[in-house]
């Protein structure tokens, strides 16, 4: 059986651009507007991807640091996340929701626990920020007995053995990471050299799914737009803010990002 | 989970970096991989080799002032009437503190992998400080970070790095305290790893910074091992190591040598900062049971809310203040080869009022905490017992500290 994130890339490649890929900080700012800002903008987003707030997020930039902090003072709880990613599937089947989070969650919770709440809660994938392979080769068989996809990571400092294995390894999707850089840095490399080692990546094995994320925004986005899949987060968590700056709707201003985003790749 | 003789504690993990199978690892991301993976090759490479070797060495002792001084602390022995105090006065090391063994070497590996710049965290200020003095010396570019309070609480160590030529970045996260200059220090070297080394200024992180950071201080049980042979005419047959721990580096380079003894007849002993009295607050994950967790890299026991997130911690000394601690500590507890106790801010702050009175020695808030539990222990042991404190810090960054709790300069 396919899973529902290789249908979600297979339509969009269907209509001839990359999947758009969301990602936002559950709780942010609180349980409820995060759910309405997931499904608001799931009308323009293919996959939703929902960050776990961490206080100590050593892969994070300024702009998702200040999204998980807001949600942590709201008094976002893992079991939240979980409530909030299962309302989501009951009135969004057919998008693919991804958790995103950093390792501790998940031992704290303890690995069986947390991914029998991943299924119960029709979780389509985990990305672990802190969990490199080849340490994460159980745990990644363990999603894949769930039904679940483990989406590695591959970097510019990625080395071609160890990308030869980790593809090998991998599942449906893996994460190209643009740069050398946290999330919300600012693309410092050019789009053509970006999508030039996303190509190594992709012509090794052509039937899996490579996004590529970290530095982009409604400026760069279309000149990433070969890609399966393009992933954007630090512009929409700093539109949240800004909304809850200047005291405007968040669900509005962050869904006319998204569209924005989605109308520069169709 | 049990201790292999003969072999350095820094070795004893396994191929996934674990030690006991479960403390240590390398949880990071992807991008750091090939960095910590050259930097690996790079070490493993250079401690095997005899010119590298030589070089450490020289630097040592023409840099640092290795040894430092082996001292009985005579009127203090005298006045609580019980063991004998001894202490070794690594606060004689150029700079004022151990931190410049792990400094010197991280220096001399960033120059062999032809990186000019170096980036580093710091808590008292120390790690940064020495981090600055052997950029300087080896002409590499040095960034600290360093969170708000601390710069607040530590000037003249904040002075010194400026003083050296290097940047300090403050950190305004969560705390504002190491912690954060950890997280944020990491998410730099990320961002610059193609042209930038990291030095983790204990033995906490991935683990290879544990390892470089153990072989590093390891310098100091080294000296004191010749040093008690030629005092004693052989190691006594009871001694006390008491040493303060924040990562754990100073306590790890005062043991490593005497790891293989019985414990019956070399204690180690390792004092937490356990935070104001009358808070909830500390920094003591060792002796108060926190659970294990994963923090900057690698698994330890950690002071954290049973979700994973990283709990404030609280105490006078900088040094101290971090929820996490080595993973070879959490192995020497769980074999329990140390023994783990904590002293609050108020204690360490009479005991440094207590040392300083009697001897001539001025130790920083860091080994005040070792001290307190000496000052605890000696009366009730007998003058046969040899107590040894690394007095590993210098109390001249805390002046501002002391002069607001104790009125004193
Ligand atoms: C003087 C001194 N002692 C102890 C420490 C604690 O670190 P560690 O436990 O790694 O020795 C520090 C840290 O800054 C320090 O400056």
């Amino acid at each position: 059986m396919t899973s529902l994130i290789n249908e979600t890339f297979k339509k969009a490649k269907n209509m001839s651009r990359p999947a758009l890929l969301t990602y936002t900080v559950a709780g942010d700012n609180t349980k409820k507007k995060s759910l309405e800002i997931l499904k608001s903008i799931s009308a323009y987003a293919d996959i939703c991807e929902l960050g776990f707030p961490h206080n100590t997020p050593i892969a994070d930039g300024g702009q998702i640091q200040t999204s998980a902090y807001r949600a942590i003072k709201n008094g976002i709880k893992i079991n939240d996340v979980f409530a909030i990613a299962k309302e989501f599937k009951i009135s969004k089947k057919t998008t693919p929701i991804i958790l995103m989070g950093y390792y501790n969650m998940i031992y704290q919770y303890d690995e069986n626990r947390f991914l029998k709440k991943c299924k119960n809660s029709k979780i389509d994938g985990l990305i672990v920020v802190d969990f490199p392979y080849p340490e994460n080769k159980n745990f990644s068989k363990k999603c894949k007995r769930q039904g679940i996809n483990f989406i590695q990571l591959v970097s510019p400092t990625t080395s071609s053995i160890r990308l030869k294995r980790i593809i090998k390894d991998s599942h449906d999707m893996i994460y190209y990471i643009s740069m050398l850089s946290t999330t919300g840095g600012k693309l410092k490399v050019s789009p053509r050299k970006i999508l030039e080692n996303y190509f190594k990546i992709k012509n090794q094995n052509k039937s899996k799914n490579v996004v590529i994320g970290f530095g982009i925004t409604e400026k760069t986005i279309k000149s990433l737009k070969k890609a399966d899949g393009l992933v954007v987060g630090s512009a929409i968590c700093k539109e949240i803010s800004k909304s809850i700056k200047k005291r405007q709707n968040a669900v509005t201003n962050v869904t006319n990002v998204v569209r924005r985003l989605k109308n520069k790749i169709i | 989970m049990k201790i292999k003789k003969g072999i350095s504690l820094i070795d004893q993990h396994d191929q996934f970096g674990f030690w006991g199978g479960k403390f240590g690892g390398s949880f990071i991301p992807e991008t750091l991989k090939k960095p910590v993976e050259d930097l690996t090759k790079e070490f493993k490479k250079l401690r095997k080799d005899k010119k590298f070797i030589k070089k450490r060495d020289y630097y040592f002792k023409s840099y640092i002032g290795s040894p430092t001084s082996f001292i009985k602390l005579e009127n203090l022995t005298n006045h609580l009437g019980g063991a004998q105090i001894w202490a070794k006065v690594v606060s004689e090391a150029n700079g004022g503190a151990h931190k410049i063994y792990n400094a010197t070497v991280h220096a001399l590996l960033c120059k062999a992998m032809g990186k000019k710049y170096i980036v580093g965290d710091t808590g008292a200020g120390y790690a940064g400080k020495m981090l600055s003095m052997a950029a300087k010396k080896f002409g590499l570019k040095c960034k600290i970070f360093m969170g708000a309070k601390d710069i607040k609480r530590q000037k003249p160590n904040c002075d010194a790095m400026k003083k050296n030529g290097a940047e300090i970045v403050p950190v305004y996260s969560g705390s504002q305290t190491l912690v954060d200059a950890v997280s944020e220090c990491m998410r730099y070297w990320v961002s610059n790893c193609d042209n930038t080394h990291m030095c983790v200024g204990s033995t906490v992180g991935p683990n290879i910074f544990v390892k470089i950071c153990g072989w590093s201080t390891a310098q100091i049980s080294r000296e004191l091992k010749a040093q008690l042979k030629s005092e004693f005419k052989r190691i006594p047959k009871k001694i006390k190591l008491i040493n303060c721990v924040g990562g754990g580096s100073s306590a790890y380079g005062f043991w490593s040598e005497f790891i293989d003894f019985d414990k019956k007849q070399i204690e180690l002993i390792g004092v937490e900062a356990g935070g104001p009295k009358k808070s909830k607050l500390h920094a003591a994950p060792l002796s108060r049971n926190a659970k294990i967790g994963i923090l900057h890299g690698a698994a330890s026991y950690v002071c954290q809310d049973n979700e994973g997130q990283i709990n404030e911690t609280e105490s006078i000394s900088a040094g101290l203040d971090y929820p996490g601690v080595s993973p070879i500590h959490c192995f020497l507890k769980d074999t329990k080869r140390a023994r783990y106790t904590y002293a609050t801010d108020e204690e360490a702050l009479n005991a440094h009022v207590m040392v300083t009175k009697f001897e001539n020695l001025n130790p920083s808030l860091e080994p005040s905490h070792a001290f307190a539990e000496a000052i605890k222990i000696a009366p009730k042991l007998n003058k046969d017992t040899i107590i040894i404190v690394n007095s590993c810090g210098d109390a001249q960054k805390d002046r501002d500290i002391l002069k607001e709790r104790l009125g004193k300069i």
